[in-house]
């Protein structure tokens, strides 16, 4: 192992981790605010119940959520510093924005909004809560500009005495096409996660108070109906968000990667018009099928917006790319892109199947899980579907960041030349084993500690008074 | 004004406002250890940096984001070769903020107990290892012609480094004890005080150690005049405390912190990070920069958000501006015996 292979291991590991709490964090947030802005507009304490709630369950992964952004900031520097060197003009700035514009917005807000509850007017308290989702969502473009830059550079010149890359024209790095389409497509997908997050949580306590007869419980169903609803809703329409985007940003990647687009499929000589294969048997990469599941057409479509689109192939590209770049092997990693892809789809697609199936057992009065075997199935969704989002947003991080290699900036960059060249495979290994050591404690950590309080269910609705200075706080740590 | 120099000052500007900021709330996260006394205490503790705590680590993110974005080299070289110490320092900042969040979500004394322990370690940790780092930047550490750092990990722990490490710990122990009495009503408010004083006696002597040590390195009036600032104020806050003025006290320890932290990057100007092999390997704002036309767009978009972000920060200030008592600490549900 060199220090490249572990640094790349480290980042991979810490990333996809991160990523797990920042789907969350954006899609829950937003929700949380609909839920807020409902009981300020209604006085309905359903919804103020239900704010509280899926507000307990946001900030304990809030909490995870920053605690790993450091790390993600930090390490360009402690592990690709020559990478650092390379693009920091051009990269470094949006970063930067990111933290003055962003950062400073969520956790200033966040402050306010958790431990504002008897110290603000309600109409300004809920402004908070809005201020700091637009600030997860400022931080969204400004990170996607800089990784859109690693996908597809622009507006930049290199400077051969300096060695590295400079900034020439801003707008074009914030405009670039990449980001147009990819920082919808994030959103999109962070929807997703939030609303399946909410969706599969009231799922589980309607299946759990189905045979309550109770006043309490009958409150209770009602509420968790209503954000089953909301959730199921925002899962179907944000994953109609993610295909129409997610079509764009095929279109843009063919254009700008073509060789990403061609590992997506394992398309190894350039056919038109090009099928898409769902799925495969055979070798793992792809090249030797021994059954397939063929679309025709699939492939030219997603990726030229013509039924009967030339699609160029990996073994072409590689050609091409030998005499652009020079000797070298420009594939990526074949059996990763190509069912990292998949998967992406496959569980995006199924979480839209369970929020229709839920969306579909609440119709009219109907009670969902009325019989045994409907509550079975029910609550097997109701585990699933907040799974399935999330492992669809990592495939597709997995997917795309894959598939730029063997790059870190596409065409100027190789990832090989981007690692720090004075970190020692100690160093590395020891934060990388330190990292993951914690990472997986601090996981279990907090999967029990969600789970601790989704069972606790709804809070009561005793809604926040103004603080007359004596009493206990509303909310304290 | 060059845009170098104007980025050199925001950068020292943005290590003003995160030490300053933070280091009352690393004070608050040690005394959890030695001040508090029982599980309400510790909770009225926690509750005094409760909005702000994440408000304040964010300079340091915008500090690490402007160094990378204005000087990537000096970005580069500190980050990659300073590795260990900021693995530590990552490792804590997690540790932290994740038991500052999570302590008071079960009730189970064990729990608390373990969070407390992270709590208290997560702010030692970096409270040294910043003041660590910040004196290796400005003493110089082993950097090559290609802007390497060569040296190791023994070489960033020199005595002055050291007793960087040891100002900073003390110092901020100080500032968030005078914070505490400052935001606080009762007994906690008295004992904070009077734990101001003794610790701030250890701290005054470290911090006018290596004031003296700096200045005497650097020679220059300057120098000499922000370490007297620093120590006259950091005195006159102990004096406030003393008189029980805890306002004034604050205003004290702050400006101690902002001085010396001005003193270190008055001392290292031009000069980013220093080789101590030889000068001409020295990284500085110029051959460290970003291009004049990318710190042209980071000085608009500075000009106009900095102002901004101060102006909601402070007044998420003033709306938390009451004092706290353990009376306005709910209780704690009894620990659950069953899972539901």
């Amino acid at each position: 192992m060199e220090a490249l292979d572990l640094a790349r291991w480290q980042f991979g590991a810490t990333t996809v981790y991160h990523y797990f709490f920042v789907p969350v964090t954006i899609g829950l947030v937003f929700l949380v605010a609909i839920l807020q802005t409902a009981w300020h507009r209604t006085g309905d304490e359903r919804y103020l119940r239900l704010t509280r709630f899926f507000g307990k369950l946001f900030l304990i992964n809030f909490a995870l959520g920053i605690a790993t952004g450091i790390v993600q900031e930090f390490q360009f520097g402690m592990n690709w510093s020559d990478y650092s060197r390379f693009v920091g003009d051009i990269f470094g700035a949006p970063l930067a924005i990111e933290g003055l514009l962003a950062f400073f917005l969520e956790s200033t807000f966040l402050g306010l909004w958790i431990f504002g509850w008897d110290r603000l007017r309600p109409a300004l308290h809920l402004a908070c809560i809005w201020i700091a989702a637009v600030g997860t969502a400022l931080s969204a473009y400004f990170i996607l500009a800089a990784n859109s830059f690693m996908q597809n550079p622009v507006g930049y010149t290199f400077d051969a005495e300096r060695g590295r890359a400079e900034l020439t024209d801003f707008m074009a790095v914030l405009t670039n096409k990449v980001v147009l389409v990819t920082f919808p497509h994030t959103m999109f997908g962070c929807f997703m996660v939030g609303g399946a997050l909410v969706a599969g949580v009231s799922m589980w306590h309607l299946l759990r108070l189905r045979d309550s007869t109770d006043d309490d419980a009958r409150l209770d169903r009602s509420a968790f109906t209503t954000a089953l609803r909301l959730g199921a809703v925002t899962v179907m329409l944000s994953g109609l968000g993610t295909i129409v985007t997610g079509d764009m940003q095929a279109k843009v990647m063919t254009e700008v990667q073509p060789m990403k687009m061609a590992a997506a499929e394992a398309l190894y000589e350039t056919t038109a018009p090009a099928p898409f294969s769902p799925f495969t048997l055979g070798t793992p990469d792809g090249s030797e099928p021994t059954f397939q599941v063929e679309v025709p057409h699939l492939l030219s479509f997603m990726a030229t917006g013509s039924w009967d689109g030339e699609v160029e192939g990996i073994n072409d590209l590689q050609e091409e790319y030998q005499q652009t770049y020079g000797p070298g092997d420009y594939r990526p990693n074949i059996p990763v892109t190509y069912w990292t892809f998949r998967w992406m789809i496959g569980a995006g697609a199924a979480a839209m199947g369970v929020a229709l199936i839920m969306l579909w057992s609440t119709r009219r009065s109907r009670r969902p899980g009325a019989t045994p075997r409907g509550a079975r199935w029910l609550g097997a969704g109701a585990i699933a579907l907040p799974l399935l989002p999330l492992a669809a947003n990592s495939f597709g991080w997995i997917f795309t960041e894959m598939g730029r290699q063997p790059w870190v900036v596409f065409g100027l960059m190789p990832t090989s030349a981007g690692v720090s060249p004075g970190t020692t495979v100690a160093e590395v290994a020891t934060s990388l084993v330190g990292f993951t050591l914690l990472y997986g404690v601090l996981a279990v950590v907090e999967v029990k500690l969600l789970l601790t309080y989704i069972r606790k269910g709804l809070p009561p609705a005793d809604p926040p008074v103004l603080h007359d200075g004596e009493s206990p706080l509303a909310f304290a740590y | 004004m060059e845009l170098t120099t104007v980025w050199f000052l925001l950068i020292a500007g943005l290590w003003v406002g995160y030490l300053v900021l933070e280091g009352f709330d690393f004070g608050v996260g040690m005394l959890m250890g030695v001040l508090a006394r029982d599980d309400k205490e510790r909770r009225l503790l926690l509750n005094t940096i409760g909005p702000v705590w994440d408000g304040n680590e964010v300079w340091l993110v915008v500090a690490g984001g402007a160094t990378f974005a204005a000087f990537p080299e000096w970005y580069a070289t500190l980050f990659s070769g300073f590795y260990l110490p900021l693995f530590l320092i990552l490792v804590a900042l997690i540790v932290r903020a994740v038991g500052i969040e999570f302590r008071g979500k079960r009730p189970e004394p064990e729990w608390r107990r373990r969070w407390d322990v992270g709590i208290i370690a997560g702010s030692v940790v970096p409270a040294f290892l910043w003041g660590v780092a910040l004196a290796n930047i400005v003493r110089g550490v082993p950097i090559d012609a290609d802007k390497e750092f060569v040296g190791s990990l023994l070489d960033l722990l020199g005595p002055y480094a050291v007793l960087g490490g040891l100002t900073t710990t003390s110092v901020f122990l100080v500032h968030g004890a005078v914070f505490v009495s400052l935001k606080t009503e009762g007994d906690v408010r008295v004992r904070a005080r009077a734990l101001a004083m003794r610790a701030g006696v250890v701290a005054a002597a470290l911090a006018v150690a290596f004031i003296t040590w700096t200045a005497a390195d650097a020679g220059e009036a300057a120098v000499w005049g922000l370490g007297a600032l620093a120590a006259a104020a950091f005195l006159a806050g102990l004096g406030a405390t003393w008189r029980g003025r805890e306002g004034w006290a604050f205003v004290g320890t702050a400006v101690a912190i902002a001085a010396v932290t001005a003193m270190l990057f008055w001392s290292l100007f031009p000069a980013v990070m220093p080789s101590s092999l030889d000068p001409a390997w020295d990284l500085t704002t110029t051959n460290a920069a970003s291009t004049p036309y990318t710190l042209k767009i980071m000085t608009w978009v500075a000009v106009f958000f900095t102002p901004l972000v101060v102006g909601y920060q402070a007044w998420s200030y003033w709306v938390f501006r009451r004092r706290l008592g353990v009376h306005h600490i709910p209780d704690s549900p009894a620990p659950a015996t069953t899972g539901h």
